[in-house]
């Protein structure tokens, strides 16, 4: 009875020594992110010398400044920022931090995980969880569109932002934020991240849509706003479209009013080029017309701008 | 597959026998009003830590885990880390063993173990969260503190939290410094006990 006591025991000693060890390993490429007022966040060394982070943190574009967790300060400059997936690239000016590792397998629902922040200099902060959901596509409310998130049952403390989600071997399966959504904390799934991440790298933003159409906002009649089903007072009226552009591909013509973009409501420029980010970019993609007073959607390829 | 199954069922096991090893050693302090903390029995010879803000008389009542009520008088208090030392008059009450809360790595499998909202010998599980210091109003201006995400709340106060050899590393607080879910290191602790009760060989060298 006692030797079975003592070698159950170690089962939950070896455990806890791994996730310790976990922690240890993955704090060593967690960073601290100071580029807001007050409350700095976390980042994760996405190479030697580029961190990534949540795009919510970073309230400024200069003066920001990364603490390594060797406890050593370095100024970095903004890189790219992606406000619809909340993540910000940032480049460290000086100094070397170590790469993190990624996971090899991604996420599964019930693996346990934990959360890691760099909030303050007195040390790496955890929490402990399990993978509780994996979902998606969903809206931010930042106007950006996440193809897949992860929700856990770890605790979301103050200044995780940007910090990893990482796996009881230390290996990173996302990067955490509670700028996706209000009042709660997701995780954007590693390949989505990385992929955000190396845009961001080469382009220094992410790459947006091209359709080849000028518009103009327009009033929309209340008769039309029947036909759409909803209030929706204007939308943008296409004045020209390009030759052999994906909207003419896609069988817009002179004179339609798009009115939505991959369901979402377009009622000025600034909106449709909100729209056009993204997973839309290369993808048929649905758009809401009216024509001739009557609603039509069409799916159109929507490009890339050079 | 089924390898992973037994451990995992290992892993419950040995999860609530843990608990139930600590439960011998938590006291439930009552202060004459509505609500209770814990305390833990640190010393032989009556002697039990609990937090400062459970112990709001000098006149306290604490029931051991065998359904015992003794009369405990506060001998010790120290606002600025939220601590505060008890002795009943009992003999034979069993001392929790008190680990070294030096060492501690985040990411540690902890257990927290209190009377939240006045549910008896509750325990919660989880990680060391955090390691670091809280500032204070007193003059020492800083402590230790451990972070837990271990859920807590009132009626943990003054209760172990405790490392997966049974061993306590430290008393849950909830207000020192405005920050939640705290405990005070044990070697905190001890260092306060020790100036309070000094060990008769002690006095002898």
């Amino acid at each position: 009875m006692v030797s079975t006591q003592s070698s159950n025991n170690q089962i939950l000693m070896e455990l806890s020594n791994a996730m310790a060890e976990a922690v240890e390993n993955a704090s060593k490429s967690t960073v601290l992110v100071d580029a807001r007022r007050r409350f700095p966040a976390s980042g994760i060394a996405y190479s030697n010398d580029l961190i990534l982070t949540a795009d919510h943190v970073v309230e400024r574009d200069d003066d920001i400044n990364i603490m390594l967790p060797d406890g050593s300060e370095l100024s970095a400059s903004l890189t790219g920022r992606d406000p619809g997936s909340d993540l910000a690239l940032l480049r460290l000016q000086s100094g070397n931090a170590e790469k993190a590792t990624v996971a090899s397998q991604p996420a599964r629902i019930g693996q346990l995980v934990l959360s890691l922040g760099r909030p303050n200099s007195s040390g790496i902060q955890a929490s402990l969880g399990i993978v509780s959901a994996i979902a998606g596509p969903v809206r931010s409310w930042r106007g950006g569109l996440l193809e897949q998130y992860l929700r856990t049952d770890a605790i979301p403390y103050p200044g995780f932002s940007g910090g990893p989600l990482v796996n009881t071997a230390g290996q990173i399966l996302g990067v955490n934020t509670s700028g996706l959504a209000r009042g709660t904390s997701l995780t954007i799934p590693l390949p989505l991240a990385w992929q955000v991440a190396d845009t961001l790298a080469k382009h220094g933003h992410v790459r947006r849509g091209y359709l080849g159409v000028r518009s103009q906002p327009v009033t929309i009649s209340a008769t039309a706003q029947k036909e759409l089903h909803r209030q929706q007072t204007s939308g943008l009226l296409l004045v020209s479209v390009e030759e052999d552009s994906p909207a003419e591909n896609g069988g817009l013509i002179v004179g339609d009013i798009i009115v939505a973009i991959a369901g979402q409501v377009v009622s000025d420029p600034d909106e449709l080029l909100a729209n056009l980010v993204g997973e839309v970019v290369g993808n048929p993609t649905l758009i809401e017309i009216l024509r001739g007073g009557k609603s039509l959607t069409l799916t159109v390829t929507i490009g890339e701008r050079p | 597959m089924a390898v992973y199954l037994d451990k995992t069922m290992i892993l419950a096991q040995s999860m609530s026998s843990l608990a139930q090893g600590i439960k011998s050693s938590l006291v439930v302090v009552h202060n004459g009003r509505r609500g209770a903390g814990a305390g833990v029995i640190w010393k032989p010879g009556g002697i039990i830590v609990t937090n400062n803000h459970v112990v709001t008389n000098k006149r306290v009542q604490v029931n051991t885990a065998d359904e015992k009520e003794y009369p405990a008088k506060v001998i010790a208090q120290a606002p600025e880390f939220d601590l505060a030392i008890l002795e009943v008059e009992a003999k034979d009450l069993t001392v929790a063993t008190i680990a070294d809360s030096r060492g501690l790595k985040v990411g540690q499998m902890v257990l927290a173990i209190g009377h939240p909202w006045g549910q008896r010998a509750a325990v919660t599980a989880g990680i060391i969260s955090g390691l670091g210091l809280v500032s204070t109003p007193g003059p020492n201006r800083s402590v230790d503190v451990i972070r837990t995400d271990a859920q807590l709340a009132p009626g943990n106060s003054g209760g172990p939290l405790v490392n997966l050899s049974g061993g306590v590393i430290g008393i849950n607080t909830m207000v020192v410094g405005g920050d939640l879910g705290v405990a005070i290191p044990s070697h905190v602790v001890n260092k306060f006990v020790s100036e309070v009760i000094r060990d008769p060989e002690e006095v002898l060298v």
